[in-house]
């Protein structure tokens, strides 16, 4: 609890203005140093709703990044961002450098891909994706490199990205832009949406704070942690850069409670940096949330949907995506890489990896010293919003964020019971939806009645199913009535 | 609610053949129906052991009878109706309980018998089983007994009899109740009574409302197990403070004291333990607030100008008819939507 006592990790200009006056004496006193911080951050730094599951951190946070040599052979999905999905621009048989775009942007929403190693394109073909689709992709496989007549190896150096600079201060917004754009980065909380799209507000929704996410609150996932612990000066420089694509002046970077060392090294890098603050946000799912972190840090609500960050003036950025922001701008490297956690119980050693993107996930698990006997569920990102797989015949992605290896029996395949009403999904709910009601609404065939009691802007976050002691299947309800909903629009 | 499908394993990964797919979250919380109903269990034990300390056999042959007829009436209407709910959620187990504290020691067998029958066949599984009843089950029983049977519901051993009473010896054993002799215009009498047994129990009553503090002990069970939430028992309970100590100030000849008011009757049992029933309560905090203390406005006004010296069991059966509607009034406005909030610069 050492973070607590040291005053500079709470805003200077926080929302109450008592804070400069009446305890302004605080951070001096060794008692009050503690807690009044402890209690004012308690009290302000998150939202109403959401739920306590257990962290499982300690498997893995403590595991310091561990490189994995690249892999021997790659399948490149052209598929990994919300969006167009890239379109292959190799063929089979071709030579790639590490770096070369071999899938291009289909679109504005859209993003290039790369080879994450030097080789032969050996396929391209349809893969599975670890979301459980089926999509385009391209096979890498690393060959032997020939020398030319002149013991030349014929292979370049690694593809770089063009106009990259270290001095990013000095370069245009819209330079900045384009090099984040072509190295194909992508949000890395999960949903993968194509960061150059997040970075273009249009003229009449002013941004005035970015927003960077470090709350990390799925449990047993580390990989955000453990990057703004490494790689903290990336996330410094990709935070300043950001800002400048924006020309925002403010920037709030929100990490949750159980990362005290995070908070302590993010808050000492940033501390030269003009309107930067590092706050620490209340342990609770789902802290991490774009719509729940910005109203923890801000106190904003983003309109429902099709309401977006930019409707209340923030654009959020996940660390991790920081952090390869500064990678393309100052090296211009393209998103090849990313670090990722395999936790669990069921995996021998859990841990931080740094990883290809396009890596197999079997050879993941084999670098990583292999699997438990008693594995029978995989889940692809965390696990309370997380896919259990079917096949771990997979890539990895550039939104991986990790894989959970789980026992068997965890969880519990439980029968749904009968609703009683006792109103713990509602409580939990951290979008203040009814889940009582709306499951009601759906049970009965009553689409419309679902509707109206909004189950359209439900996110899925599986609160309301934790919580719930009757074991009901509510999410899975919510994403059924929601298809079928989005169905009859399109049909209208 | 899994899929499975045949996997390719390679030979590092020593993956299983199989693995289960199920829908996000893959972590659920420890709390189950069953768990709940465990706890609200443990919570009442500690009101039964004064009653069976105050009124010995009698009021074990009530509790015995009511748990025994709630869980065979609970089996019976599911067999016959195929209604939701399982002997194994242990709701029938909590009803039982309910209703053996909230029938006098000395009921008649067939009338304890009877109040099963009305609680899970009639109150619970009519309206649909385990979650689907609008009225307490247990609650329902007892109005239901008091408009049925007034005379054997409102003859109140007196504490410290342990034996078994025979149908002879009732007339010297029973007396009245502290709200009894309220209803009379008798509060003078009141004097008989002083707080400290009121706390205790050692005074006139059901089977599991005399002692307050035993039932205040297990409301802090399930408060701290956070099986319930608070601010049902605080509004119910100061919300009948508040109306009998407004009326106990403009007379006090009359009207008892506010503190006798919330130590007697039902009220902390109805409380903690009825009022709180998941079921039959609104689901938002806002909506919780409105019926607690219409709960506690209606047992004031009944106790002070009613019918009936108790007005508990009243006040929450018709709060739980309100309930639909409180939820739907009080349904919160979903994120995003209020007002432009306060803004941080």
């Amino acid at each position: 609890m050492a973070f607590l006592s040291a005053g500079n990790i709470l805003p200077t200009r926080g929302r109450g203005s008592f804070r400069g006056g009446l305890l302004s004496c605080w951070p001096g006193c060794p008692v009050a140093g503690r807690i009044i911080p402890g209690v004012l951050m308690a009290v302000r730094k998150t939202f109403k709703g959401g739920v306590h599951p257990h962290e499982y951190k300690e498997l893995a946070c403590s595991k310091g990044i561990v490189d994995m040599p690249p892999p021997s052979r790659v399948v490149v999905l052209l598929r990994q961002h919300l969006g167009a999905p890239a379109r292959a621009v190799v063929n089979v048989g071709d030579r790639v450098v590490e770096g070369q775009v071999v899938g291009e942007p289909a679109g504005f929403v859209s993003a290039p891909v790369h080879a994450p190693i030097s080789g032969e394109v050996t396929a391209v073909a349809r893969h599975r994706h670890p979301g459980g689709f089926i999509c385009d992709a391209v096979v890498i496989e690393a060959k032997e490199q020939i020398p030319d007549g002149d013991g030349v190896v014929s292979e370049g150096a690694p593809h770089r990205l063009p106009g990259a600079t270290l001095d990013y201060m000095n370069a245009s917004p819209d330079e900045l832009k384009a090099l984040i754009r072509d190295a194909g980065l992508v949000g890395m909380g999960g949903a993968a949406f194509p960061t150059h799209v997040k970075l273009s507000p249009p003229p009449t929704k002013p941004v005035d704070v970015l927003i960077i996410n470090g709350a990390e609150c799925e449990p047993f996932l580390t990989c955000d942690h453990r990057v703004m612990l490494e790689e903290t000066e990336l996330v410094v420089h990709g935070v300043k850069i950001l800002m400048r694509v924006l020309g925002v002046g403010r920037a709030i970077i929100g990490i949750e409670e159980n990362k005290p060392d995070a908070i302590e090294a993010l808050t000492r890098a940033f501390a030269g940096v003009d309107g930067v603050t590092v706050q620490a946000c209340r342990v609770k799912y789902p802290q991490g949330g774009e719509k729940q972190l910005i109203k923890a840090l801000t106190g904003r609500e983003v309109p429902p949907p099709p309401g977006l960050p930019l409707d209340v003036g923030c654009v959020v950025q996940n660390v991790g995506t920081a952090a390869r922001v500064a990678e393309a701008v100052m090296e211009g490297k393209p998103f090849t890489t990313r670090v990722i956690t395999l936790s669990g119980t069921q995996v021998a050693n859990p841990g931080n990896y740094r990883v290809k993107v396009g890596t197999m996930l079997k050879d993941v698990i084999e670098f990583a010293g292999g699997l438990k006997s008693d594995l029978s569920r995989v889940i692809q990102g965390g696990p309370m919003m997380g896919i259990a797989m079917a096949d771990l015949d997979v890539p990895v992605v550039k939104g991986t964020s990790g894989f959970v290896f789980l026992e068997a029996g965890n969880p519990v395949d439980y029968e749904a019971a009968a609703c009683v009403r006792c109103g713990r999904c509602v409580s939990a709910c951290a979008l203040r939806l009814q889940p009582v009601e709306i499951a009601r609404k759906i049970e009965a065939g009553d689409l419309d009645g679902a509707e109206a009691l909004h189950v359209m802007e439900c996110m899925e976050c599986g609160s309301c199913s934790f919580a719930c002691p009757s074991n009901r299947w509510l999410v899975q309800l919510f994403r059924i009535a929601k298809g079928k909903i989005n169905e009859r629009r399109r049909k209208a | 609610m899994s899929a499975d499908e045949k996997l390719d394993t390679g030979k590092a990964t020593e993956a299983p053949e199989r693995l289960i797919v199920s829908p996000s979250p893959h972590l659920r919380s420890k709390d189950t129906t069953a768990s709940i109903m465990m706890w609200v269990a443990i919570a009442l034990v500690p009101g039964i052991a004064v009653s069976l300390y105050y009124f010995g056999l009698e009021a074990a042959r009530v509790m015995v009878l009511a748990i025994v007829s709630c869980l065979a009436f609970e089996f019976l209407s599911m067999k016959l109706l195929g209604t939701k709910g399982s002997l194994k959620d242990m709701s029938a187990l909590v009803t039982g309980m309910l209703l053996g504290m909230n029938l006098p020691p000395t009921s008649p067998w067939w009338m304890v018998v009877a109040g099963g029958l009305i609680a899970m066949f009639v109150a619970k599984h009519l309206f649909g089983g385990l979650g689907a009843n609008i009225f307490n089950p247990a609650l329902t029983a007892r109005v239901f007994l008091l408009i049925a049977w007034p005379v054997h519901m409102t003859r109140w051993l007196t504490p410290g009899v342990r034996g078994l009473v025979t149908q002879d010896q009732l007339e010297a054993v029973t007396g009245a109740t502290p709200l009894g002799l309220l209803s009379e215009n008798a509060a003078w009498k009141l004097q008989a009574f002083n707080p400290t047994d009121l706390l205790m129990g050692n005074v006139g009553g059901s089977v599991g409302e005399i002692s307050a503090i035993a039932l205040i002990l297990g409301g802090v069970i399930l408060l701290a197990k956070r099986i319930i939430t608070w601010e049902i028992p605080v509004f119910f309970i100061g919300t009948t403070f508040a109306v009998t100590g407004a009326a106990w100030l403009y007379s006090p000849y009359v009207y008892a004291d506010p503190l006798t008011h919330i130590l007697t009757g039902g009220l902390m049992l109805g409380a903690f333990f009825m009022a709180t029933d998941m079921v039959t309560s609104p689901i938002t905090f806002r909506g919780r607030v409105i019926f607690a203390v219409g709960c506690g406005l209606l047992t004031g006004l009944i106790r002070l100008f009613g019918g009936y010296p108790e007005g508990v069991s009243f006040a929450i059966l018709l709060m739980n008819a309100a309930t639909p509607l409180i939820d739907k009034l009080t349904a919160p406005k979903t994120f995003g939507t209020l007002k432009k909030a306060e803004v941080a610069k």
